[in-house]
């Protein structure tokens, strides 16, 4: 590398030499020097000049190549946004066993208003007042003259409602899309659906979230976008679930009850066909639930699932399947039935006193107290126990309702001797009427344990045994006799063979002790008896039947012609045939010869 | 000859002033300038009718004040045009200190028109954003001591710029106006750039941008909702670059037709920040195309004018005002268009606006006396060096 020396010393030296004044050359000097550096900078100034103006034609380029791209591509549709994690809000349908809509969704409109937005604020609050009658047009018109930047006016409304808010004309009155579930049949089938309501809100669309039912054990999966819009098929028939509300709710007012309770269950597939809870309510406004008195007298209150009661004289049949179960009796077997008896210093009694002996058989169809009580003094407490544990009257019925876990059986916390004899005639033990169809149809359907379901399911359930197959049958000519010639005479239904135990128990007071007038009675029935498809039980509360001269409360005056009204609608429903029975042949002729 | 070579243009005695500046002036530049006040004053008549009915304003208000800012920005940058250089770097340093001095005073005297951020003086018939004025003089100041760096024994011109730099980006972010002081920020790294930075350093200056925005986003609610909206990829339709890119998509290639759009109804800002969002929907991509290749061309033309340029200052100064210029043009198309996220910065000469295109008519004008064609040092000096 040559090295220009800093001054040109050599040249200054001679003109020095010579006299001259050196400063002209060290600034000519300087200059060069300048202008070499800046040569150098300017090379580079232009190549980065160069750089810079690429750079600009690229950043343009990009700009209108974006731009083209957005040109050539179609415009979304301008949809409402919403900030946040978006509301999944399809909800999907419930339906019946045949498909028929239980619960849908509608699109609807909320009411809100910007009042920043606003022209005319107390006009609009005052019309707003003429649409909606339980609007204030005062406190509407502070609201949209206030600090407010938004409020909800309505949650739903009505297309007509919607129309007539257009009307005003005002730009602060907005709609939100809504889509809001629907329950077509109003109250039909209430208990079972639950309801809904909005949960999270915004203004493009609200959640919907189950709040009791159905509706809210099944939110998750309703609520699932996988299931792609798959309705929920329960195991309720429509048409059946009607006819039993009907005839239920006819029932209940000719009998004067204050609550009425069925359930209609596949004996097999422990489907649940029909479940009705009155008084009820209609899902698409469900009531607010009681703040005071008792939970048990809302109209939210599901009888049939949450209700615990004790069911009297349907439990007999349970002692009476057990002992032949075992063996230590046999249908023809003669029972002490001497009324009153005494155990200790209890006393046992019988509604009329039948005489001293019955066979176990006629201690069934006349609902002897006395006779149950020693049938099941020789099976035993500890065997009675796990029998009715083993009919899953220990734990609350596993339904797939969310009440469910809320009708836990009420059992003696000392399983004492005399626990063991009221119970064995149903006193002392409380259950729920869907309880006692689940147990009836284990007796009934061949011995076999069953478990309600909501679900619609083809599946035969084929739980533990309870009892022998044998047994059963006997159990259930036990159960026909009681219809054909015993306390539930009013339940023969022709063509339908209606088998099924009564029930009437005096209601424990909340003090202690029974009342003397309060009842709850039940019949607890299947039918065809000879080869059971269904059971029905009838829960009436409080019934008075008051035709006669005195009033009457027993199962067989008050639920079982109810129970008996239902079956007769609906068997034909449920697509049985009217049959002769196979033991009652011999005095018929058959016209058709095959 | 000399004098020639550090700036000074000669004048010969009896040379008319006229001709002379258009022999040297850049006429296609000065063409451009004038086809893009055209085309804003084509976007106002639409953009900005719906603004002044929104004010029960005669409708062509907006459009009749845009002629009046217009013919003023026009004249003043045909005036700057013609100023020699000396005066250039006269009058802008000149201008910096005044506008400088006026952003400072802007806490206390300024207002912010309900936006939210302190930028501007309320004159009564017209509003003046100093930081609009401060650009241009800030632009030739620093280029001034940049090229002073460069002379021997010159003072630390460009550690001198830096400082002022930073002042000015400082008082333009504590308004806040984010927007402005990166055009500033990116202006002096342009012309550091140019003036022959270490590359080093200018990586460390990036650097320094990238912690910057960082901070201010943790720091500012304001900056942070908008980089926000920017990174999530859905749009929200109801917000500025919702509307717009509907109306870019709206738009297509031939638009919906003149006063046909109906984004300007929509967007507050239609006729200023997103005044080509009204331009992509009635005129479709062919003006909006147009709108860029002027922009463009105006922008690189200047710059490939003055790699020519000789004169240390004359070329930092060209170079950061060319910049400035096409960056705020292209960081408007940008935000529109979703590539940047939204600032609040105007398209030059395009956007309705008072102060803010005289500011620009007078930048353009500085560029375009700075761009002039003037002798560049003796013939055999160049030819002779070309040897070597």
């Amino acid at each position: 590398m040559i090295r220009t020396p800093l001054r040109p010393l050599a040249r200054i030296l001679s003109a020095r030499a010579k006299g001259e004044n050196p400063d002209a050359i060290e600034r000519e000097n300087l200059r060069l020097r300048h202008e070499e550096m800046r040569d150098r900078s300017r090379l580079k100034a232009e190549g980065r000049l160069l750089l810079l103006g690429l750079a600009f034609v690229a950043g343009f380029g990009l700009v209108g190549l974006r731009m083209g791209v957005l040109a050539a591509s179609a415009p979304e549709e301008p949809k409402s946004g919403q900030a946040g994690p978006a509301i999944v809000a399809q909800r999907a349908d419930i339906t019946d066993r045949e498909g028929r809509i239980l619960a849908t969704n509608l699109v609807t409109h909320a009411l809100y208003a910007q009042p920043k937005l606003m022209v005319d604020p107390a006009g609009a609050a005052e019309k707003l007042a003429l649409i909606f009658p339980d609007l204030d047009a005062e406190k509407l018109t502070k609201d949209f003259t206030g600090a407010k930047k938004f409020l909800w006016i309505k949650k739903r409304i009505s297309p007509e409602q919607m129309q007539l808010v257009h009307e005003i004309g005002d730009p602060g009155l907005l709609f939100g899309p809504r889509e809001m579930r629907l329950y077509p049949n109003g109250a039909l089938a209430s208990h079972i659906l639950g309801g809904s309501s909005f949960g999270r809100e915004g203004v493009a669309s609200a959640e919907v979230i189950g709040t009791a039912g159905v509706e809210k054990t099944f939110d998750g999966w309703l609520r699932d976008p996988a299931n792609g819009g798959a309705p929920l098929q329960l195991s309720i028939d429509l048409s059946v679930q009607a006819t039993v509300e009907e005839v239920l709710d006819g029932g209940m007012k000719l009998m004067n009850a204050k609550g009425a309770a069925a359930v209609l269950m596949d004996v097999k597939t422990g489907e649940v066909i029909a479940m009705a809870s009155l008084p009820d309510f209609d899902p698409n406004t469900r009531p607010a639930p009681l703040t005071k008195g008792q939970a048990g007298d809302s109209p939210l209150f599901n009888r049939a699932v949450q209700g615990v009661y004790e069911l009297g004289s349907t439990f007999k049949i349970f002692a009476v399947a057990q002992a032949l179960d075992l063996g230590v009796v046999n249908p023809m077997t003669m029972v002490d039935t001497k009324s009153p008896m005494f155990w200790g210093k209890y006393k046992i009694r019988d509604f009329h006193n039948y005489g001293a002996q019955n066979t176990v058989t006629d201690v069934v169809v006349k609902s002897s107290n006395v006779g149950t009580a020693h049938i099941i003094g020789m099976v035993g407490a500890e065997k009675q126990q796990s029998f009715l544990k083993s009919l899953g009257f220990f734990e609350p019925t596993e339904v797939e309702l969310v009440e469910a876990p809320t009708g836990k059986p009420l059992i003696p916390k000392k399983w004492s001797e005399i626990s063991m004899l009221t119970i064995s005639y149903g006193h002392g033990l409380s259950a729920s009427p869907l309880h006692l169809a689940a147990a009836y149809a284990s007796i009934v359907n061949g011995g076999t344990r069953v478990r309600p379901t909501i679900l619609k399911t083809d599946k035969v359930q084929e739980g533990e045994r309870v009892i022998s197959e044998k047994t059963s049958e006997t159990a259930r000519s036990l159960l026909r006799q009681v219809v054909v010639r015993g306390t539930a005479s009013f339940g023969e239904v022709p063509g339908y063979a209606v088998g099924g135990k009564t029930g009437t128990a005096d209601k424990p007071k909340p003090t202690g002790g029974y009342y003397d007038d309060k009842v709850i009675t039940t019949f607890a029935s299947t039918f065809p008896a000879y080869d059971p498809k269904y059971v029905l039980i009838v829960t009436l509360d409080e019934p008075v039947e008051s035709s006669g001269d005195e009033p009457r409360r027993t199962a067989g005056w008050t639920s079982v012609p109810v129970a008996a009204e239902v079956i007769r609608r609906v068997a034909p429903l449920l697509g049985l045939r009217p049959e002769v029975e196979p033991g009652l042949e011999a005095g018929v002729t058959r016209v058709s010869s095959n | 000859m000399t004098e020639m070579v550090f700036g000074t243009a000669p004048s010969r005695a009896g040379d008319p002033v006229l001709p002379r500046w258009w022999r040297t002036i850049d006429r296609v530049t000065l063409g451009l300038v004038f086809a893009l006040f055209g085309v804003g004053l084509l976007l106002g008549l639409a953009a900005s009718v719906p603004l002044a009915e929104k004010n029960d304003l005669p409708p062509y208000y907006y459009v009749t004040r845009q002629v009046f800012f217009g013919g003023m920005a026009l004249a003043a940058m045909i005036g700057c045009s013609m100023l020699p250089v000396a005066l250039v770097r006269r009058l802008g340093v000149l201008g910096f200190v005044a506008s400088f001095i006026a952003l400072l005073f802007l806490p206390v005297l300024g207002t912010d028109f309900g936006k939210g951020a302190i930028r501007w003086y309320s004159l009564g018939f017209a509003s003046f954003q100093p930081s609009e004025f401060l650009k241009p003089g800030f632009v030739i100041l620093c280029a001034w001591l940049m090229a002073a760096a460069q002379d021997l024994g010159g003072p630390p011109g460009r550690l001198y710029s830096f400082l002022v730099a930073s002042a000015v980006v400082i008082l333009l972010a504590l308004q806040p106006d984010f927007g402005q002081a990166c055009l500033v920020l990116f202006a002096w790294g342009v012309m550091y750039f140019v003036g022959g930075a270490p590359i080093i350093l200018l990586m460390l200056v990036g650097g320094l941008v990238v912690g910057g925005g960082i901070t201010a986003y943790s720091a500012s609610e304001h900056f942070a909702r908008r980089i926000n909206g920017f990174l999530s990829t859905e749009i929200d339709p109801r917000t500025q670059i919702g509307y717009a890119t509907n109306a870019i998509q709206e738009g297509g290639f031939f638009g919906v037709g003149v006063g046909q759009g109906t984004v300007k109804w929509t967007l507050p800002d239609a006729h200023t920040d997103f005044i080509i969002a009204v331009a992509a929907e009635e005129f479709g991509l062919i003006l909006v195309g147009l709108i860029i290749a002027l922009y463009m061309a105006i922008t690189v033309r200047s710059l490939i004018r003055l790699m020519r340029e000789r004169d240390p200052f004359t070329r930092l100064a060209g170079t950061g005002l060319a910049c400035a210029f096409g960056v705020q043009a292209l960081i408007n198309m940008g935000v529109a268009v979703r590539l940047l996220p939204a600032k609040g910065m105007t398209l030059p000469f395009v956007s309705y606006g008072g102060s803010s295109v005289i500011a620009s008519g007078i930048a353009v004008g500085m560029l375009l006396a700075l761009t002039r064609r003037r002798p560049q040092g003796r013939i055999a000096e160049i030819l002779l060096k070309r040897g070597r």
